[in-house]
């Protein structure tokens, strides 16, 4: 029986689709991380993604940072993009309808992705694995060390994000706000600084994903779209607001994605994700893993 | 039409029957026309989008993926086929309808902005289409030879006639929308930009009203793209991304999407801006578009028209009193 694992083609997908899948599931995770406290959905959580890998590559090679520390400073600088957006933008059209704050987030999203053509030019920009070791064979499968590096960081913040809002303190404070932000107020919680704090940590775990992925898919100015939309599409099929169904959601969609790349046609393999977006927006908005009643309260 | 209105329509018309020959006058305002004509065909797209977002307050995000339907429609069916350029265009619109029907029903029964994201993931999937359908669409490279319009019998070549063309067009669906707005269906959807709740509960079908807005933005939008293949004749990828839904969007933000008045400054000045004006910035073309979008959402989202509109009455009219708010 083990042979039909044995260096077979679609295990190697599998293991590609794994990997961009765990991508995508970070990037669901800054949606659910904002939507979880404002209820906002943020257009410009996917050039996060892409700020996080380009100031990796700042920080590394301008700044000759060893790369540890170049890959913290990147999702430094992004957390503080996403608390400038919050303290600067969002907050000034707090009282706007749903149709302006989606205007605003998309114009923000287009600042950063001139800011950073402007910055880095059109061309990709690649950081070195995480860690030395080549890549080895399992299976028969070639495996990059750096697949292990995305799954293993996925894994971690997943787990850390859940711990973060079930039990501590600041995470069932910010959760408050999105339940009711008066009801939070007359008890005591900073609305406004859970905010601020969501909208940094949601562009940090973007930044996150941006920076892990680097080294395997390479980074440019305008990959942020559609990375973002295929999170999008994780965080509504995960059902929106839940961590681990960003998880499942996201690597079902990236081995959907990566096995179409390889049997059916490369060419359509960014279709995939959202067509599965799109089947999920109209049969089953509330996602995999949410109630539908949980979806009818919502009011995004 | 109020007077007020009827004023400004009849200066628009008189403005757009000479602008051709003062254009002509002059060897370097010349291409003006060409920039007119090209406004034209954008205004089609916008006048329906700011139905869709000012009155059902819903956002598309894929204006562009209709405007390509519209011209690759029209480019397919008279460059390979051979019909009929009006009957191409037909066909398209009654293609982008039928699509909008699909993607818009399910999207709008959700509440909220769930249509914002469907319309987004389908835009950038009829982009991936047009890219790969090689045989069918030419893919990067392009699709050419597309034939020009003739309408009665006479073929319409030359600036000129083109302008008249898009502009009758342009006019012809700005009476309409208007009209529309100022009938029952133009009471509900303000009913609905009011109150969602309130509409409902009064028996607006507030979700039925949406989809045909949107059905209808669509059309215009599709019928934009095939007056746009007829007139470039070669069609890419590139005219009809994300960043050509998103400058629709700018267009309809920056006139104001309260007023069909908002949809034709706003398009008109912004695809001067983007033809002539900002050739200088070349690459930060897109910065423009991001600076001007986030300023106007968030210090004049009423957008120009309203804006100038209310500065000129609080500068005629200084001294105010509120019990003359109700006239």
């Amino acid at each position: 029986m083990a042979d039909i694992f044995h260096g077979a083609a679609w295990l190697q997908y599998a293991l590609g689709g794994l990997t961009i899948g765990a991508i995508y599931a970070l990037v669901a995770l800054g949606y659910n991380i904002i939507y979880n406290v404002t209820e906002i959905i943020n257009f410009a959580q996917g050039e996060f993604v892409m700020l996080g890998g380009l100031f990796g590559v700042f920080y590394y090679q301008t700044c000759g940072l060893p790369l540890g520390a170049a890959v913290l400073c990147a999702v430094a600088t992004v957390g503080l993009t996403g608390l400038l957006l919050e303290r600067y933008v969002i907050r000034r059209a707090r009282h706007a309808t749903v149709l302006s704050m989606i205007i605003v987030t998309i114009a923000f999203s287009i600042l950063l992705k001139g800011g950073a053509m402007l910055a880095w030019g059109k061309d990709p920009y690649r950081l070195p694995a995480f860690s030395r070791a080549g890549a080895f064979l399992w299976q028969g499968v070639a495996v990059q060390p750096q697949a292990l590096w995305v799954l293993g960081i996925s894994a971690v913040v997943v787990g850390v994000l859940t711990v973060f809002f079930r039990t501590s303190f600041y995470g069932k404070a910010m959760l408050a706000c999105a339940d009711n932000a008066d009801a939070a107020r007359l008890v005591g919680i900073p609305v406004r600084t859970m905010v601020l704090l969501s909208f940094g940590l949601s562009a940090a775990v973007g930044a996150v994903a941006g920076v892990a992925i680097c080294p395997i898919t390479l980074m440019e100015y305008d990959r942020g779209a559609l990375l973002g939309l295929k999170g999008f599409g994780a965080a509504v099929l995960g059902g929106l607001g839940q961590f681990y169904g960003a998880l499942v959601a996201g690597i079902v969609l990236g081995l959907a994605e990566s096995l179409c790349a390889g049997y059916v046609s490369s060419g359509y393999k960014d279709a995939v994700a959202l067509v599965l977006l799109m089947l999920a927006l109209f049969f089953k908005p509330e996602g995999l893993f949410g109630s539908k009643e949980a979806a009818g309260l919502k009011r995004f | 039409m109020t007077y007020r209105e009827k004023t400004g329509f009849f200066a628009l018309t008189i403005f757009l029957a000479v602008f051709p020959w003062i254009a002509g006058m002059s060897r370097s305002f010349g291409h003006y026309i060409d920039v007119m004509i090209f406004a034209g065909i954008f205004c089609l797209v916008t006048l329906g989008l700011s139905l869709l977002m000012g009155f059902a307050g819903q956002i598309s995000l894929a204006q562009a993926a209709f405007f390509g339907i519209g011209a690759y429609g029209s480019g397919i069916l008279t460059g390979h086929f051979h019909w009929n350029p009006w009957a191409a265009l037909l066909t398209s619109a009654v293609t982008a309808a039928a699509v909008a029907w699909i993607v818009g029903v399910p999207a709008l029964r959700l509440k909220g902005h769930y249509l914002a994201m469907a319309t987004l993931g389908f835009g950038v999937i009829v982009h991936i289409v047009m890219n790969e359908e090689v045989d069918w669409t030419g893919g990067p490279s392009g699709l050419g030879g597309i034939p020009g319009m003739s309408l009665a019998g006479r073929k319409i070549s030359g600036d000129a006639a083109w302008f008249y063309l898009i502009w009758a067009f342009v006019l012809a669906v700005f009476l309409f929308s208007r009209h529309v707005l100022h009938s029952r269906i133009g009471r509900a959807l303000r009913a609905i930009h009011d109150d969602e709740k309130a509409a409902e509960a009064m028996g607006v079908p507030v979700s039925t009203l949406k989809v045909q807005v949107f059905v209808y933005s669509a059309v215009l939008a599709s019928v934009a793209g095939s007056l746009y293949a007829h007139y470039v004749s070669f069609l890419s990828p590139g005219s009809f991304d994300l960043m050509w839904s998103v400058r629709f969007v700018l267009m309809v933000v920056v006139g104001g999407m309260q007023s069909l008045w908002g949809a034709l400054v706003g398009t008109v000045l912004l695809t001067f801006i983007g033809n002539e004006w900002l050739q200088v910035f070349a690459d930060f073309e897109i910065l423009v578009y991001g600076g001007i979008l986030l300023v106007m959402a968030l210090f004049v989202p009423q957008g120009l028209v309203v804006w100038l509109d209310a500065l000129v009455r609080s500068k005629a009219r200084p001294v105010s009193t509120p019990s003359d708010g109700g006239s």
